[in-house]
């Protein structure tokens, strides 16, 4: 059944900027009173500060009344795609849907209202929400204790990385083991986090034929240096590295530690538990494999798993139970300290705590499953538009979670390529795709994610735009180089990007700039 | 869909991993639950906690309880914004105007013309400032005042290991201000940057940051502030004072408490290709579109980031706290420039209002510094004679939550206790807290 691509065209506010909003005096609030007594009793409080550190202008802020500031974000989220607006696959993200009801729960005053420091008697629900999801990530994934400090993925690595210079502080080892290897097809925060800890960071490329590094590479990169492995498994190109379980043999042997990033958890959840396999750290990222909504890049949340060994460097505090009451353990000699402020992101630890019990074990696994399928009807779906290819097809023809395609014979045929055609999907109303972190190993890379909550429909409606792209790449280029027609805005000029006299971070930094143009 | 793929099973899907990998055991995981039954379980657990709405708290110490208008959380609950991720301008055009709002307004508060994608909490944007410096100053120790927040120097602590040594800059035990003559002392070749906390972690604002920000910048240091940033509806902005960098905690714009686990870190700093180029987060720039009259965004120099160059980047960055920033944008647009100041007024109104009712309770030194405070104050108990555990355990019986205990943080300041007043605690509610404390220490 072919169905007619629909007209669609963003929303288009062309809403200005709010500094050129409101008028000079406008309020949008009114704040609790200051009662008169008070002020008879402290008089005129500004005098109180000297003269020097007293503020002398108000900081510049727009003025404006409360429905216009309404009405300007109101037209903001509109020129914004979410997951709940349409096809939105962006992958190596798990753009999966959030369902509701967690959402209601965190935004309850019984979570919002209570400040971290308040005795934990007061606070024994929320502990044992997070107690509780510590247990359940050990569980999937056969790790000892969990972490829920992380607030994001790459800040997981960090964490892992620092447990891993304790581990071998601890060992009086750190000096000679400097180094950490990685492979380029990890997500970047594998080479980023452990270099931000201090590491030197060795990165194998992947086999021509299997699309992961061969053993002899990695037992080459070991030696008395080597600290850790850290990498993504399995990888954003949907390919499992089945080397894992040698690769930790090696490491070890070497002396090295193991930490896998499990941010593309979603595809093996209940198939693969990373500490069964060896490994000696993972983390698994809240806002991907657990549906907490990725809230236009955070916060998202992010758990680290440690084996028994290991811990004890854990960030503190961990939340524990005496058998009568849940407690922030801060009584941890070896800790690695604080990784970030009090205790986590708890409103999403509470959104993946409640979706998880929503789901149960069963519905993890149907959930791996459904993504899996999902996922593979796109490839074969793709695989049919014409200049698309699958690097490391002939090795891995099905693959786990999503697929990193190469649209270099496109490219190379017409002159279109991936950035031309990420603009054009927009146009048929999808949110544009992932390419691939850099560096580029795939060439004109798209790695689409169709998560368990993607319907076949979309599935359907992502290839025939595909086709339709496809089609007008090889008979009307220029449409698709001039694209996108039907956004919220036209053509972007970059220039600023890489340019200091232009580059405008800021309303004020915009007004000197342009001023001193003319 | 099994036979368009063409395969038999699903398990054929998951050929790629070997069977001796694969967990063929049930997870011993809650057994699958509806909708309603989750919820009435997860509200069942939440009842046990006790909020600072039901109780009257005076905690503060790098949270803070204030007053959200309601269209912070309409705006921070749009679907649009709370399921978007990683769209280009041309999908997410609001979610980059946004930004670049919140980079605005919080470039206004502290007086910086750049301001980046928003962070984890105040603690990890210094950590960034400061790595900022190592790099722009190929230096690797760090000066700070012995009064920073501990929690802060933990994380601090954390991502300095093996990169900066810190050190602890004296204060006057008289006026909490940092010492000049130990600055002086300790200021080296080796000093990538000096870092001050205004308002002080222990509430008294710190004066000294012109004088401070000249020893740095004679030393060719970098001079870092970390900001409340409410306070700057009244205090002079960092900015003003030689700041090379700010950072400072959000939650206060906007954001409930959640435990302290909806923070939002901001990082600002001068214009100077150096600085920005070390910036580890992403910076959303303005700029035009082939249409005349229309504004489009980008990011700056995308290649230096850790999406980019990888290990090469010295630092890492990631998924920030992007809707808490969307919401600061809404906070701060709805206050405007008289609220603001008009805000920092009410608390620092309140803040001493509280403390003068209380220095007038005997046994109690209220505050311990003498110096001008914001929000935040000390209370010693030395001289009542009972340990802050005991008052605060006391305290509860009548509905408040006292003060933060920081005798182990300072134990030289004996049985010493960190209250916060804002622009929410009534006048009953302060006198409450008198009546009580004079009850508790008699």
């Amino acid at each position: 059944m072919k169905t007619q691509l629909p007209d669609y065209h963003a929303v288009r506010w062309n809403e200005p900027i709010i500094y050129q909003l409101g008028a000079e005096g406008r309020r949008g609030c009114r704040l609790p009173e200051v009662e008169e007594e008070i002020r008879a009793s402290v008089g005129d409080i500004a005098s109180r500060i000297p003269e020097k550190m007293r503020r002398k202008v108000p900081p510049r802020l727009p003025e404006l009344s409360e429905p216009e500031v309404v009405r300007h974000y109101i037209r903001l989220s509109q020129q914004t795609y979410g997951v709940d607006s349409g096809i939105h696959i962006h992958g190596t993200c798990t753009m999966k849907y959030s369902p509701k009801m967690n959402e209601a729960l965190a935004r309850s005053s019984k979570l919002a209202d209570i400040h971290p420091l308040q005795d934990v008697e007061t606070a024994q629900g929320i502990l044992q929400i997070m107690y509780e999801l510590q247990g359940w990530l050990c569980e999937l994934s056969g790790m000892d204790e969990f972490s829920l400090q992380p607030r994001g993925g790459a800040h997981a690595v960090f964490s892992n990385a620092h447990l891993i210079r304790a581990y071998h502080k601890f060992n009086r080892e750190l000096e000679q083991r400097n180094e950490i290897i990685t492979t380029v097809l990890s997500h970047p925060c594998n080479g980023g986090s452990p270099a931000a800890a201090g590491f030197k960071v060795v990165t194998l490329y992947p086999d021509e034929e299997t699309g992961y590094p061969n053993i002899e590479a990695l037992k080459t990169a070991v030696s008395k240096r080597t600290a850790g492995l850290m990498m993504t498994d399995p990888y954003d190109t949907g390919v499992f590295d089945r080397n894992i379980e040698e690769y930790i043999k090696i490491v070890h042997e070497a002396g090295g530690l193991v930490a896998i990033d499990q941010a593309n958890a979603n595809s093996i959840l209940a198939r693969i538990r990373i500490g069964d396999l060896g490994a000696d750290l993972c983390h698994f990222n809240l806002h991907k494999s657990f549906s907490t909504p990725h809230a236009s890049t955070g916060p998202g949340s992010a758990a680290i798993g440690a084996k028994k060994g290991l811990a004890k460097f854990l960030p503190v505090p961990v939340v524990n139970y005496d058998g009568k009451k849940y407690y922030l353990d801060y009584d941890r000699p070896h800790t690695i300290g604080k990784v970030a402020e009090f205790y986590g992101v708890i409103p999403n630890i509470l959104r993946a705590y409640a979706w998880i019990m929503m789901m149960g074990a069963e519905g993890l696994e149907e959930v791996s499953e459904v993504a899996v399928i999902n996922n593979n009807y796109l490839v074969k779906k793709l695989l049919e538009v014409r200049g698309v290819s699958l690097p490391w097809q002939k090795a891995h023809p099905l693959r786990l979670q999503e697929a990193r395609f190469s649209l270099q014979k496109m490219k190379e045929e017409t002159g279109v390529g991936i950035a031309d055609i990420n603009h054009r999907i927009v146009d048929y109303g999808l949110q544009d795709m992932e390419t691939s972190h850099e560096p580029w190993i795939v060439p004109e890379p798209l790695t689409p994610e169709p998560p368990e909550s993607t319907p076949k429909e979309d599935l359907d409606r992502i290839a025939q735009v595909m086709h339709e792209i496809s089609r007008e790449a090889y008979t009307n280029p220029e449409i698709v180089k001039t694209a996108p027609h039907n956004a919220a805005i036209s053509k972007i000029d970059t220039s600023p990007s890489s340019d200091p006299a232009k580059w405008a971070m800021t309303w004020r930094a915009y007004l000197k700039k342009t001023r001193s143009d003319k | 869909m099994l036979d368009e793929i063409g395969v038999k099973s699903v398990e054929e899907l998951f050929a790629d991993i070997p069977e001796k990998m694969r967990y063929r055991k049930r997870l011993n995981l809650p057994h699958p639950k509806s909708e309603y039954e989750v919820r009435r379980h997860v509200e069942s657990l939440l009842s046990k906690n006790r909020t600072c709405n039901e109780l009257i708290s005076f905690l503060g110490a790098g949270c803070w309880q204030h007053f959200v208008p309601a269209v912070c959380d309409e705006i921070n609950s749009r679907s649009e914004f709370l399921t978007a991720y990683a769209g280009d301008p041309y999908t997410d055009l609001g979610r980059y105007q946004s930004f670049f709002e919140f980079q605005s307004m919080i470039g206004e508060l502290v007086d910086m013309d750049v301001v980046s994608f928003p962070w984890y909490d105040w603690a990890t944007v210094a950590g960034d400032a400061v790595r900022m410096a190592l790099i722009v100053t190929n230096r690797h120790e760090l000066l700070v005042p012995r009064t920073i927040s501990p929690e802060r120097l933990s994380v601090l602590r954390t991502y300095c290991d093996g990169q900066a040594d810190i050190r602890l800059v004296e204060c006057n035990t008289e006026t909490g201000q940092l010492s000049v003559e130990d600055l002086k002392r300790k200021i080296s070749q080796k000093t990538a940057a000096v870092y001050i906390e205004n308002p002080a972690y222990l509430g008294f604002i710190e004066t000294g940051g012109e004088e401070i920000s000249e020893i740095a910048h004679g030393n060719e240091s970098l001079f870092i502030v970390g900001v409340e940033p409410l306070s700057l509806g009244i205090l002079t902005p960092p900015g003003e004072y030689g700041a090379d960098i700010v950072c400072g905690e959000g939650q206060p714009l906007g954001m409930h408490m959640y435990y302290g686990g909806a923070l939002l870190g901001f990082l600002a700093c001068r214009d100077d290709e150096r600085l920005v180029s070390a910036v580890p987060h992403r910076l959303v720039t303005i700029t035009k579109t082939e249409r005349e009259g229309e504004s489009g965004f980008a990011y700056v120099l995308p290649k230096r980031t850790m999406f980019a160059a990888r290990d090469k980047a010295r630092s890492f960055t990631g998924t920030g706290t992007a809707l808490w920033a969307i919401t600061a944008a809404v906070y701060m647009s709805l206050l405007g420039p008289q609220g603001i100041r008009e805000l920092a007024e009410a608390i620092m109104e309140k803040s001493h209002y509280a403390i003068k009712r209380l220095s007038e309770i005997r046994g109690l030194k209220v505050p311990v510094f003498n110096a001008p405070h914001f929000e935040e104050f000390t209370v010693n108990f030395d001289a009542a004679g009972k340990p802050v555990q005991e008052i605060n355990r006391l305290l509860m019986k009548s509905g408040i939550i006292g003060g933060k205990d920081v005798t182990q943080e300072f134990p030289e300041l004996g049985q010493t206790s960190l209250f916060c007043v804002t622009e929410i605690h009534s006048k009953a509610e302060i006198d409450k807290l008198a009546t009580a404390l004079q009850e508790v220490v008699r």
